[in-house]
Protein backbone atom coordinates (compact mmCIF):
# COMPACT_ATOMS: atom_id res chain seq x y z
CA UNK A 1 0.00 0.00 0.00
CA UNK A 2 1.35 3.20 -0.81
CA UNK A 3 2.45 5.37 2.66
CA UNK A 4 0.27 8.07 2.43
CA UNK A 5 -2.71 5.82 2.10
CA UNK A 6 -1.19 4.03 5.24
CA UNK A 7 -0.84 7.42 6.80
CA UNK A 8 -4.72 8.46 6.67
CA UNK A 9 -5.54 4.78 7.67
CA UNK A 10 -3.08 5.29 11.26
CA UNK A 11 -4.59 9.05 11.21
CA UNK A 12 -7.98 7.48 11.46
CA UNK A 13 -6.54 4.80 14.36
CA UNK A 14 -5.06 7.70 16.26
CA UNK A 15 -8.51 9.44 15.68
CA UNK A 16 -10.54 6.49 17.44
CA UNK A 17 -7.61 6.03 20.11
CA UNK A 18 -7.71 9.69 20.82
CA UNK A 19 -11.84 9.85 21.40
CA UNK A 20 -12.11 6.61 23.49
CA UNK A 21 -9.40 7.96 25.83
CA UNK A 22 -11.76 11.75 25.74
CA UNK A 23 -14.71 9.88 25.84
CA UNK A 24 -14.16 7.39 28.89
CA UNK A 25 -12.29 10.10 31.00
CA UNK A 26 -15.03 11.80 33.36
CA UNK A 27 -12.94 14.95 34.39
CA UNK A 28 -11.82 15.76 30.88
CA UNK A 29 -15.75 15.43 29.61
CA UNK A 30 -16.81 17.60 32.85
CA UNK A 31 -14.47 20.31 31.82
CA UNK A 32 -15.95 20.05 28.58
CA UNK A 33 -19.70 19.95 29.76
CA UNK A 34 -20.10 22.45 32.44
CA UNK A 35 -20.18 25.58 30.58
CA UNK A 36 -23.05 24.92 28.43
CA UNK A 37 -24.74 23.00 31.03
CA UNK A 38 -24.34 26.16 33.08
CA UNK A 39 -25.49 28.41 30.65
CA UNK A 40 -28.51 26.45 29.52
CA UNK A 41 -29.34 25.93 33.75
CA UNK A 42 -29.02 29.72 33.61
CA UNK A 43 -30.97 30.23 30.37
CA UNK A 44 -33.69 28.22 31.89
CA UNK A 45 -33.93 29.25 35.41
CA UNK A 46 -34.18 33.48 33.77
CA UNK A 47 -35.30 33.11 29.96
CA UNK A 48 -38.62 33.61 30.62
CA UNK A 49 -38.85 36.88 28.87
CA UNK A 50 -39.96 36.73 25.01
CA UNK A 51 -37.71 37.11 22.15
CA UNK A 52 -38.22 40.81 20.75
CA UNK A 53 -41.29 40.72 18.19
CA UNK A 54 -41.69 37.16 18.67
CA UNK A 55 -43.77 34.82 21.20
CA UNK A 56 -41.36 32.87 22.05
CA UNK A 57 -39.30 32.52 25.25
CA UNK A 58 -35.44 33.68 25.24
CA UNK A 59 -34.92 30.43 27.14
CA UNK A 60 -35.60 28.21 24.45
CA UNK A 61 -34.07 31.04 21.82
CA UNK A 62 -30.49 31.00 23.30
CA UNK A 63 -30.39 26.96 23.18
CA UNK A 64 -28.65 26.89 19.73
CA UNK A 65 -27.09 29.82 20.52
CA UNK A 66 -25.22 27.94 23.21
CA UNK A 67 -24.82 24.98 21.41
CA UNK A 68 -22.61 26.63 18.97
CA UNK A 69 -20.37 28.17 21.58
CA UNK A 70 -19.89 24.85 23.15
CA UNK A 71 -18.67 23.35 19.53
CA UNK A 72 -16.40 26.34 19.15
CA UNK A 73 -14.86 25.56 22.92
CA UNK A 74 -14.60 21.91 22.13
CA UNK A 75 -13.45 21.81 18.46
CA UNK A 76 -11.28 25.03 18.68
CA UNK A 77 -9.66 25.33 21.83
CA UNK A 78 -9.90 21.31 22.53
CA UNK A 79 -7.71 21.46 19.57
CA UNK A 80 -5.05 24.29 20.10
CA UNK A 81 -4.63 22.88 23.72
CA UNK A 82 -3.94 19.08 22.14
CA UNK A 83 -1.46 20.89 19.60
CA UNK A 84 0.06 22.73 22.49
CA UNK A 85 0.57 19.70 24.91
CA UNK A 86 1.42 17.28 22.10
CA UNK A 87 4.54 19.55 21.88
CA UNK A 88 5.09 20.03 25.21
CA UNK A 89 5.21 16.06 26.00
CA UNK A 90 7.22 15.42 22.67
CA UNK A 91 4.06 13.21 21.42
CA UNK A 92 4.57 16.00 17.91
CA UNK A 93 8.15 14.75 17.91
CA UNK A 94 7.60 11.37 18.22
CA UNK A 95 5.33 11.93 14.73
CA UNK A 96 8.38 13.30 13.33
CA UNK A 97 10.64 10.73 14.13
CA UNK A 98 8.09 8.76 12.02
CA UNK A 99 7.88 8.58 8.47
CA UNK A 100 4.72 10.44 7.53
CA UNK A 101 4.28 10.47 10.99
CA UNK A 102 3.11 14.11 11.46
CA UNK A 103 0.46 13.87 8.47
CA UNK A 104 -0.98 11.05 9.52
CA UNK A 105 -0.69 13.05 13.58
CA UNK A 106 -2.88 15.83 11.93
CA UNK A 107 -5.24 13.71 10.08
CA UNK A 108 -5.80 12.03 13.49
CA UNK A 109 -6.42 15.42 15.67
CA UNK A 110 -8.43 16.51 13.97
CA UNK A 111 -11.00 13.62 13.01
CA UNK A 112 -10.46 12.69 16.66
CA UNK A 113 -11.45 16.43 18.07
CA UNK A 114 -14.58 16.39 14.80
CA UNK A 115 -15.62 12.98 16.89
CA UNK A 116 -15.35 14.44 20.32
CA UNK A 117 -16.93 17.79 19.40
CA UNK A 118 -20.02 16.10 17.53
CA UNK A 119 -20.30 13.39 20.68
CA UNK A 120 -20.09 16.72 23.36
CA UNK A 121 -22.37 18.51 21.28
CA UNK A 122 -24.89 15.54 20.93
CA UNK A 123 -24.31 14.78 25.00
CA UNK A 124 -25.79 18.50 25.25
CA UNK A 125 -28.60 18.94 22.27
CA UNK A 126 -30.56 15.60 23.66
CA UNK A 127 -31.40 16.82 26.91
CA UNK A 128 -31.78 20.61 26.37
CA UNK A 129 -34.29 19.09 23.33
CA UNK A 130 -36.46 17.41 25.97
CA UNK A 131 -36.50 20.09 28.55
CA UNK A 132 -36.80 23.06 26.45
CA UNK A 133 -40.63 23.66 25.05
CA UNK A 134 -40.73 25.56 21.66
CA UNK A 135 -37.94 23.69 19.93
CA UNK A 136 -38.49 21.39 16.65
CA UNK A 137 -36.96 17.87 16.71
CA UNK A 138 -39.93 16.34 15.08
CA UNK A 139 -39.06 17.92 11.86
CA UNK A 140 -36.55 15.83 9.18
CA UNK A 141 -35.60 19.30 7.71
CA UNK A 142 -34.05 20.19 11.83
CA UNK A 143 -31.84 17.03 11.50
CA UNK A 144 -30.86 18.21 7.76
CA UNK A 145 -30.00 21.51 8.44
CA UNK A 146 -28.44 20.12 11.43
CA UNK A 147 -25.93 17.72 9.81
CA UNK A 148 -25.21 20.36 7.64
CA UNK A 149 -24.68 22.76 9.68
CA UNK A 150 -22.28 21.23 12.07
CA UNK A 151 -20.48 19.60 9.43
CA UNK A 152 -19.57 23.03 7.77
CA UNK A 153 -18.84 24.20 11.38
CA UNK A 154 -16.62 21.80 11.92
CA UNK A 155 -14.66 22.54 8.71
CA UNK A 156 -14.65 26.13 9.46
CA UNK A 157 -13.61 25.63 12.84
CA UNK A 158 -10.93 22.99 13.29
CA UNK A 159 -8.44 24.65 11.09
CA UNK A 160 -8.94 27.73 13.21
CA UNK A 161 -7.56 25.56 16.03
CA UNK A 162 -5.60 23.74 14.57
CA UNK A 163 -3.29 27.08 13.17
CA UNK A 164 -3.65 28.54 16.82
CA UNK A 165 -2.49 25.72 18.40
CA UNK A 166 0.48 25.56 16.21
CA UNK A 167 1.36 29.02 16.65
CA UNK A 168 1.23 29.63 20.55
CA UNK A 169 4.00 27.85 21.58
CA UNK A 170 2.86 26.81 25.35
CA UNK A 171 -0.55 26.38 26.86
CA UNK A 172 0.09 29.23 29.23
CA UNK A 173 -0.60 31.39 26.48
CA UNK A 174 -3.30 30.04 24.95
CA UNK A 175 -5.49 31.26 27.70
CA UNK A 176 -5.31 34.53 24.86
CA UNK A 177 -7.43 32.03 23.06
CA UNK A 178 -10.00 31.65 25.48
CA UNK A 179 -9.85 35.28 25.66
CA UNK A 180 -10.43 35.89 21.96
CA UNK A 181 -13.26 32.76 22.10
CA UNK A 182 -15.19 35.00 24.94
CA UNK A 183 -15.16 38.09 22.38
CA UNK A 184 -16.86 36.04 20.05
CA UNK A 185 -19.46 34.98 22.29
CA UNK A 186 -20.13 38.51 23.20
CA UNK A 187 -20.06 39.51 19.54
CA UNK A 188 -22.29 36.61 18.10
CA UNK A 189 -25.43 36.71 19.74
CA UNK A 190 -25.56 33.68 21.67
CA UNK A 191 -27.72 34.13 24.62
CA UNK A 192 -29.46 37.08 23.35
CA UNK A 193 -30.29 37.80 19.56
CA UNK A 194 -27.75 39.74 17.55
CA UNK A 195 -30.10 42.23 16.65
CA UNK A 196 -30.21 44.13 19.86
CA UNK A 197 -26.24 44.82 19.71
CA UNK A 198 -25.11 47.79 17.85
CA UNK A 199 -24.34 47.93 14.15
CA UNK A 200 -20.77 47.76 14.25
CA UNK A 201 -20.73 45.07 16.75
CA UNK A 202 -22.78 43.40 14.20
CA UNK A 203 -20.77 43.33 11.56
CA UNK A 204 -18.09 42.46 13.42
CA UNK A 205 -19.98 39.65 14.86
CA UNK A 206 -21.09 38.09 11.42
CA UNK A 207 -17.06 38.05 10.51
CA UNK A 208 -16.83 34.57 12.71
CA UNK A 209 -17.86 31.91 12.18
CA UNK A 210 -19.48 31.40 15.77
CA UNK A 211 -22.23 33.53 14.52
CA UNK A 212 -22.35 31.61 11.33
CA UNK A 213 -22.54 28.17 13.02
CA UNK A 214 -25.45 29.40 15.68
CA UNK A 215 -27.51 31.05 12.93
CA UNK A 216 -28.01 28.05 10.99
CA UNK A 217 -28.31 25.76 14.81
CA UNK A 218 -31.24 28.30 15.24
CA UNK A 219 -33.14 27.85 11.37
CA UNK A 220 -31.87 24.05 12.36
CA UNK A 221 -34.02 23.42 16.05
CA UNK A 222 -36.31 26.86 16.42
CA UNK A 223 -39.42 27.36 14.38
CA UNK A 224 -39.47 29.39 10.98
CA UNK A 225 -41.22 32.03 12.47
CA UNK A 226 -38.47 33.04 14.79
CA UNK A 227 -36.11 34.22 11.57
CA UNK A 228 -38.20 37.67 11.93
CA UNK A 229 -35.89 37.95 14.99
CA UNK A 230 -32.58 37.14 12.56
CA UNK A 231 -30.75 40.53 10.44
CA UNK A 232 -32.57 40.45 7.61
CA UNK A 233 -35.72 39.10 8.87
CA UNK A 234 -34.15 35.47 7.54
CA UNK A 235 -32.16 32.35 7.99
CA UNK A 236 -29.74 33.50 5.19
CA UNK A 237 -28.49 30.00 4.36
CA UNK A 238 -26.47 30.68 1.77
CA UNK A 239 -25.25 33.49 3.40
CA UNK A 240 -23.97 30.84 6.14
CA UNK A 241 -22.76 28.40 3.86
CA UNK A 242 -20.74 31.35 2.30
CA UNK A 243 -19.26 32.69 5.23
CA UNK A 244 -18.61 29.03 7.10
CA UNK A 245 -17.41 27.87 3.83
CA UNK A 246 -14.90 30.51 3.19
CA UNK A 247 -13.04 29.95 6.87
CA UNK A 248 -13.02 26.54 5.67
CA UNK A 249 -11.22 27.03 2.59
CA UNK A 250 -8.53 29.81 4.15
CA UNK A 251 -8.08 27.52 7.18
CA UNK A 252 -7.53 24.76 4.92
CA UNK A 253 -4.85 26.47 2.99
CA UNK A 254 -3.21 28.08 5.81
CA UNK A 255 -3.27 25.21 8.16
CA UNK A 256 -0.51 22.97 6.68
CA UNK A 257 1.90 26.07 6.09
CA UNK A 258 1.37 26.98 9.92
CA UNK A 259 1.76 23.67 10.60
CA UNK A 260 4.98 22.85 8.54
CA UNK A 261 6.84 25.72 10.03
CA UNK A 262 5.38 23.95 13.96
CA UNK A 263 6.78 20.48 12.89
CA UNK A 264 10.26 22.12 11.48
CA UNK A 265 11.09 23.63 14.67
CA UNK A 266 10.77 20.61 16.79
CA UNK A 267 13.58 18.80 17.86
CA UNK A 268 14.53 17.16 21.15
CA UNK A 269 16.05 20.61 22.74
CA UNK A 270 13.13 22.63 22.13
CA UNK A 271 10.97 19.93 24.06
CA UNK A 272 13.65 20.27 26.81
CA UNK A 273 13.30 23.69 26.75
CA UNK A 274 9.76 24.19 26.73
CA UNK A 275 9.54 21.55 29.76
CA UNK A 276 11.93 23.43 31.18
CA UNK A 277 9.93 26.67 31.34
CA UNK A 278 6.99 24.73 32.25
CA UNK A 279 9.24 23.43 35.43
CA UNK A 280 9.79 26.55 36.53
CA UNK A 281 6.08 28.04 36.43
CA UNK A 282 5.26 29.71 40.00
CA UNK A 283 2.28 27.21 40.97
CA UNK B 1 20.57 6.65 -3.47
CA UNK B 2 24.43 7.51 -4.49
CA UNK B 3 26.96 4.60 -4.17
CA UNK B 4 30.31 5.38 -3.06
CA UNK B 5 33.19 5.58 -5.52
CA UNK B 6 35.53 3.24 -3.69
CA UNK B 7 34.41 -0.32 -3.09
CA UNK B 8 34.34 -0.34 0.44
CA UNK B 9 31.55 -0.57 2.59
CA UNK B 10 30.06 3.02 2.90
CA UNK B 11 29.99 4.24 6.44
CA UNK B 12 26.39 4.83 8.12
CA UNK B 13 27.35 7.91 9.35
CA UNK B 14 29.86 10.48 7.81
CA UNK B 15 30.40 13.82 9.11
CA UNK B 16 33.18 16.19 7.93
CA UNK B 17 33.81 19.54 9.47
CA UNK B 18 30.39 19.60 10.92
CA UNK B 19 29.72 22.93 12.61
CA UNK B 20 26.66 24.36 14.53
CA UNK B 21 26.71 27.82 15.83
CA UNK B 22 23.75 29.53 17.89
CA UNK B 23 23.87 33.13 17.36
CA UNK B 24 27.49 33.76 18.86
CA UNK B 25 28.06 30.97 19.89
CA UNK B 26 29.93 27.95 18.48
CA UNK B 27 28.35 24.88 19.90
CA UNK B 28 30.67 22.61 17.35
CA UNK B 29 33.70 23.07 15.94
CA UNK B 30 34.49 20.87 12.96
CA UNK B 31 33.28 17.18 14.33
CA UNK B 32 34.71 14.26 12.19
CA UNK B 33 32.57 11.30 13.04
CA UNK B 34 32.18 8.09 11.20
CA UNK B 35 30.20 5.35 12.06
CA UNK B 36 30.41 1.69 10.33
CA UNK B 37 27.67 -0.59 8.99
CA UNK B 38 27.26 -3.14 12.46
CA UNK B 39 28.99 -0.79 15.01
CA UNK B 40 28.03 0.63 18.16
CA UNK B 41 29.63 3.70 18.95
CA UNK B 42 29.80 6.02 21.80
CA UNK B 43 29.71 9.52 21.59
CA UNK B 44 31.22 10.39 24.94
CA UNK B 45 31.53 13.64 26.86
CA UNK B 46 30.39 16.12 29.22
CA UNK B 47 27.71 18.27 29.79
CA UNK B 48 27.34 20.76 26.69
CA UNK B 49 29.92 19.44 24.49
CA UNK B 50 27.38 19.36 21.91
CA UNK B 51 26.51 15.48 21.82
CA UNK B 52 22.45 16.59 21.40
CA UNK B 53 23.26 19.04 19.21
CA UNK B 54 25.42 16.32 16.88
CA UNK B 55 22.58 13.44 17.18
CA UNK B 56 20.06 16.04 16.64
CA UNK B 57 21.48 17.17 13.32
CA UNK B 58 22.62 13.45 12.02
CA UNK B 59 18.55 12.76 12.90
CA UNK B 60 17.83 15.70 10.36
CA UNK B 61 15.44 17.56 13.35
CA UNK B 62 18.32 19.86 13.24
CA UNK B 63 20.22 22.09 10.27
CA UNK B 64 23.78 22.70 10.51
CA UNK B 65 25.92 25.76 10.04
CA UNK B 66 28.60 24.44 8.17
CA UNK B 67 30.09 20.79 6.84
CA UNK B 68 29.15 17.79 5.20
CA UNK B 69 27.02 15.13 6.58
CA UNK B 70 26.02 12.08 5.01
CA UNK B 71 23.82 9.51 7.30
CA UNK B 72 22.87 6.31 5.48
CA UNK B 73 24.72 7.86 2.35
CA UNK B 74 21.85 10.70 2.25
CA UNK B 75 22.22 14.57 3.78
CA UNK B 76 19.80 14.69 6.72
CA UNK B 77 18.74 18.07 5.42
CA UNK B 78 17.30 16.17 2.18
CA UNK B 79 16.40 13.15 4.20
CA UNK B 80 12.97 12.09 2.78
CA UNK B 81 10.29 9.60 4.36
CA UNK B 82 12.16 6.71 3.16
CA UNK B 83 15.35 7.55 4.73
CA UNK B 84 13.19 8.52 7.78
CA UNK B 85 11.92 4.73 7.68
CA UNK B 86 15.36 3.46 8.02
CA UNK B 87 16.16 5.26 11.16
CA UNK B 88 15.61 4.38 14.80
CA UNK B 89 15.37 7.22 17.45
CA UNK B 90 15.41 7.67 20.94
CA UNK B 91 15.48 10.98 22.06
CA UNK B 92 16.12 12.19 26.26
CA UNK B 93 13.52 12.02 28.52
CA UNK B 94 10.33 11.31 26.36
CA UNK B 95 7.06 11.79 27.92
CA UNK B 96 4.13 11.56 24.76
CA UNK B 97 1.19 9.59 24.48
CA UNK B 98 0.90 8.81 28.21
CA UNK B 99 -2.73 7.91 28.10
CA UNK B 100 -2.14 5.23 25.21
CA UNK B 101 -1.37 1.54 26.06
CA UNK B 102 2.04 0.37 25.29
CA UNK B 103 1.12 -2.36 22.85
CA UNK B 104 -1.62 0.04 21.09
CA UNK B 105 1.16 2.98 20.58
CA UNK B 106 3.67 0.00 18.97
CA UNK B 107 0.77 -1.38 17.16
CA UNK B 108 0.17 2.41 15.68
CA UNK B 109 3.42 3.02 15.28
CA UNK B 110 4.61 0.29 13.35
CA UNK B 111 1.88 0.76 10.40
CA UNK B 112 3.65 3.72 9.34
CA UNK B 113 6.70 1.12 8.37
CA UNK B 114 5.03 -1.52 6.49
CA UNK B 115 5.67 0.45 2.89
CA UNK B 116 9.00 1.51 3.50
CA UNK B 117 11.00 -1.99 5.53
CA UNK B 118 10.98 -5.85 4.72
CA UNK B 119 10.72 -6.98 7.95
CA UNK B 120 8.53 -4.54 10.85
CA UNK B 121 8.60 -5.42 14.26
CA UNK B 122 5.77 -8.21 15.29
CA UNK B 123 4.15 -5.23 18.76
CA UNK B 124 4.03 -8.51 21.03
CA UNK B 125 7.16 -10.24 20.15
CA UNK B 126 9.18 -6.46 20.23
CA UNK B 127 7.72 -6.12 24.12
CA UNK B 128 9.13 -9.21 24.79
CA UNK B 129 12.05 -8.34 23.66
CA UNK B 130 12.48 -5.25 25.95
CA UNK B 131 11.05 -6.66 28.71
CA UNK B 132 8.07 -5.09 28.80
CA UNK B 133 5.99 -8.63 28.61
CA UNK B 134 3.58 -7.88 31.63
CA UNK B 135 3.40 -4.22 30.64
CA UNK B 136 1.61 -4.29 27.54
CA UNK B 137 -2.12 -3.20 28.20
CA UNK B 138 -0.95 -0.80 30.52
CA UNK B 139 -1.13 2.89 30.68
CA UNK B 140 1.83 4.41 29.36
CA UNK B 141 1.76 7.35 31.67
CA UNK B 142 1.58 5.05 34.69
CA UNK B 143 5.04 2.91 33.36
CA UNK B 144 8.50 3.34 36.28
CA UNK B 145 11.33 5.74 34.85
CA UNK B 146 13.14 2.06 33.57
CA UNK B 147 10.20 0.63 32.01
CA UNK B 148 9.18 3.81 29.73
CA UNK B 149 13.07 4.01 28.37
CA UNK B 150 12.56 0.31 27.25
CA UNK B 151 9.48 1.53 25.92
CA UNK B 152 10.97 4.37 23.95
CA UNK B 153 13.84 1.84 22.89
CA UNK B 154 10.99 -0.51 21.33
CA UNK B 155 9.68 2.53 19.40
CA UNK B 156 12.96 3.34 18.21
CA UNK B 157 13.51 -0.99 17.27
CA UNK B 158 9.76 -0.95 15.36
CA UNK B 159 10.85 -0.51 12.00
CA UNK B 160 14.25 -2.31 11.75
CA UNK B 161 16.32 0.34 11.65
CA UNK B 162 19.32 0.08 9.80
CA UNK B 163 20.53 2.85 12.47
CA UNK B 164 19.25 3.54 15.76
CA UNK B 165 19.59 6.66 17.67
CA UNK B 166 20.16 6.79 21.54
CA UNK B 167 20.45 10.30 23.57
CA UNK B 168 21.24 9.87 26.82
CA UNK B 169 19.66 6.60 27.68
CA UNK B 170 20.44 6.05 31.12
CA UNK B 171 20.02 9.32 32.85
CA UNK B 172 18.28 9.17 36.11
CA UNK B 173 18.38 5.72 36.03
CA UNK B 174 19.48 3.45 39.28
CA UNK B 175 21.42 1.10 39.10
CA UNK B 176 19.86 -2.10 38.24
CA UNK B 177 17.64 -0.34 35.65
CA UNK B 178 20.52 0.69 34.23
CA UNK B 179 22.06 -2.61 34.24
CA UNK B 180 19.07 -3.89 32.70
CA UNK B 181 19.13 -1.35 29.84
CA UNK B 182 22.63 -2.27 28.98
CA UNK B 183 21.42 -6.15 28.54
CA UNK B 184 19.26 -4.73 26.55
CA UNK B 185 21.12 -2.51 23.96
CA UNK B 186 23.76 -5.87 24.27
CA UNK B 187 21.01 -7.96 22.85
CA UNK B 188 20.68 -6.02 20.25
CA UNK B 189 23.88 -6.57 18.64
CA UNK B 190 24.20 -6.50 14.61
CA UNK B 191 22.45 -3.04 14.85
CA UNK B 192 24.43 0.13 13.93
CA UNK B 193 24.10 2.17 17.13
CA UNK B 194 24.98 5.93 17.79
CA UNK B 195 24.36 6.53 21.21
CA UNK B 196 25.33 9.64 23.64
CA UNK B 197 26.26 9.24 27.39
CA UNK B 198 28.22 11.38 29.59
CA UNK B 199 28.96 8.17 31.42
CA UNK B 200 32.17 6.68 31.07
CA UNK B 201 31.49 3.24 31.94
CA UNK B 202 28.36 2.80 30.08
CA UNK B 203 30.46 4.15 27.06
CA UNK B 204 33.19 0.94 27.91
CA UNK B 205 30.36 -1.51 28.52
CA UNK B 206 28.30 -0.58 25.60
CA UNK B 207 30.18 1.08 22.39
CA UNK B 208 32.81 -0.89 20.24
CA UNK B 209 34.27 2.29 19.59
CA UNK B 210 34.53 5.67 21.75
CA UNK B 211 34.67 9.00 20.83
CA UNK B 212 35.41 11.60 22.98
CA UNK B 213 33.22 15.00 22.23
CA UNK B 214 34.70 18.03 24.27
CA UNK B 215 33.58 21.79 23.78
CA UNK B 216 32.43 21.32 20.21
CA UNK B 217 35.54 19.06 19.06
CA UNK B 218 36.68 15.16 18.97
CA UNK B 219 39.61 14.75 21.16
CA UNK B 220 40.08 11.15 21.20
CA UNK B 221 38.24 8.38 19.12
CA UNK B 222 39.20 4.90 19.38
CA UNK B 223 38.57 1.29 21.58
CA UNK B 224 38.46 1.71 24.74
CA UNK B 225 41.87 0.03 24.78
CA UNK B 226 42.80 2.15 22.53
CA UNK B 227 42.29 5.23 24.44
CA UNK B 228 43.45 3.26 27.55
CA UNK B 229 46.74 2.81 26.01
CA UNK B 230 46.88 6.52 24.61
CA UNK B 231 48.14 6.95 28.45
CA UNK B 232 48.63 3.60 29.86
CA UNK B 233 52.17 3.53 29.02
CA UNK B 234 52.55 6.61 30.87
CA UNK B 235 52.49 6.35 34.65
CA UNK B 236 52.18 8.64 37.46
CA UNK B 237 55.37 8.10 39.67
CA UNK B 238 55.06 10.16 43.26
CA UNK B 239 57.81 10.47 45.33
CA UNK B 240 59.96 12.48 47.70
CA UNK B 241 63.35 13.51 47.92
CA UNK B 242 65.16 15.39 50.61
CA UNK B 243 61.78 15.72 51.88
CA UNK B 244 60.55 18.15 48.59
CA UNK B 245 57.30 16.49 46.57
CA UNK B 246 57.73 15.18 43.09
CA UNK B 247 54.84 13.91 40.52
CA UNK B 248 55.89 12.94 37.57
CA UNK B 249 54.37 11.27 34.36
CA UNK B 250 56.73 8.75 32.10
CA UNK B 251 56.86 6.03 29.47
CA UNK B 252 58.99 3.94 31.32
CA UNK B 253 58.18 3.73 35.17
CA UNK B 254 60.32 0.76 35.99
CA UNK B 255 63.50 2.26 33.94
CA UNK B 256 62.47 5.69 35.56
CA UNK B 257 62.29 4.34 39.39
CA UNK B 258 65.43 2.23 38.92
CA UNK B 259 68.04 5.29 37.77
CA UNK B 260 65.68 7.43 40.70
CA UNK B 261 67.25 4.60 43.03
CA UNK B 262 70.52 4.08 41.09
CA UNK B 263 71.12 8.31 41.88
CA UNK B 264 69.68 9.34 45.26
CA UNK B 265 69.38 5.90 46.93
CA UNK B 266 68.45 6.18 50.72
CA UNK B 267 66.99 10.21 49.68
CA UNK B 268 64.07 8.73 47.96
CA UNK B 269 60.71 8.35 49.67
CA UNK B 270 57.10 7.57 49.96
CA UNK B 271 57.19 6.55 46.48
CA UNK B 272 54.24 5.81 44.50
CA UNK B 273 53.59 4.12 40.83
CA UNK B 274 49.81 4.43 39.35
CA UNK B 275 48.74 3.40 36.19
CA UNK B 276 45.56 5.55 34.70
CA UNK B 277 42.59 4.14 34.31
CA UNK B 278 40.36 5.13 31.39
CA UNK B 279 38.96 7.48 33.42
CA UNK B 280 42.17 9.10 34.66
CA UNK B 281 42.28 9.18 30.26
CA UNK B 282 39.12 10.78 29.96
CA UNK B 283 39.49 13.45 32.91
CA UNK B 284 42.31 14.23 31.26
CA UNK B 285 41.91 14.70 28.08
CA UNK B 286 38.35 16.83 29.03
CA UNK B 287 40.34 19.17 31.17
CA UNK B 288 42.48 19.89 28.58
CA UNK B 289 40.47 20.74 25.96
CA UNK B 290 38.74 22.75 28.52
CA UNK B 291 41.79 24.51 29.53
CA UNK B 292 43.02 24.86 25.87
CA UNK B 293 39.50 26.21 25.26
CA UNK B 294 39.99 28.81 27.90
CA UNK B 295 43.12 30.32 26.88
CA UNK B 296 42.23 30.75 23.41
CA UNK B 297 38.71 32.20 24.50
Amino acid sequence: MNPRAVAVRAGVRRGRIEFGQTMTNAGELMGWLWLPVVALVVMYAFGDGSVPGVDFPLGAQAVPGILAMHAVFTGLMGLALALTMDREDGTLLRAKATPNGVFAYVVGKVLGKAAVTTALLVLVLVPAVLVFDGLEPGRVSTWLTLSWVLVLGLLAILPIGTILGALFGNTQSLGFVTLLIMGMVVVSGVFYPITALPGWLQWIGQAFPMYWLGLGLRSALLPDALAAAEIGGSWRHLETVVALGAWAVVGFALAPVVLRRMARRESGSSVAARREQVAQRPS
Amino acid sequence: MKTNDDQREPSVVETRGLRMRYGSTDVLKGVDLTVGPGEVVALLGPNGAGKTTTIEILEGFRKRSAGDVRVLGVDPDDGDEAWRARLGVVLQSWRDHGRWRVRELLSYLSLFYGPYRERVFDPDELIDVVGLTGHRDKRIGTLSGGQRRRLDVAVGLVGRPDLLFLDEPTVGFDPEARREFHELVRRLSGTTILLTTHDLTEAEKLADRIVILVSGRVVADGTAAELAARIAGKAEVRYRLDGEEHVLSVADSTGYVRELFAEHGKAVDDLEVRRPSLEDVYLALVRESEQSELVTA
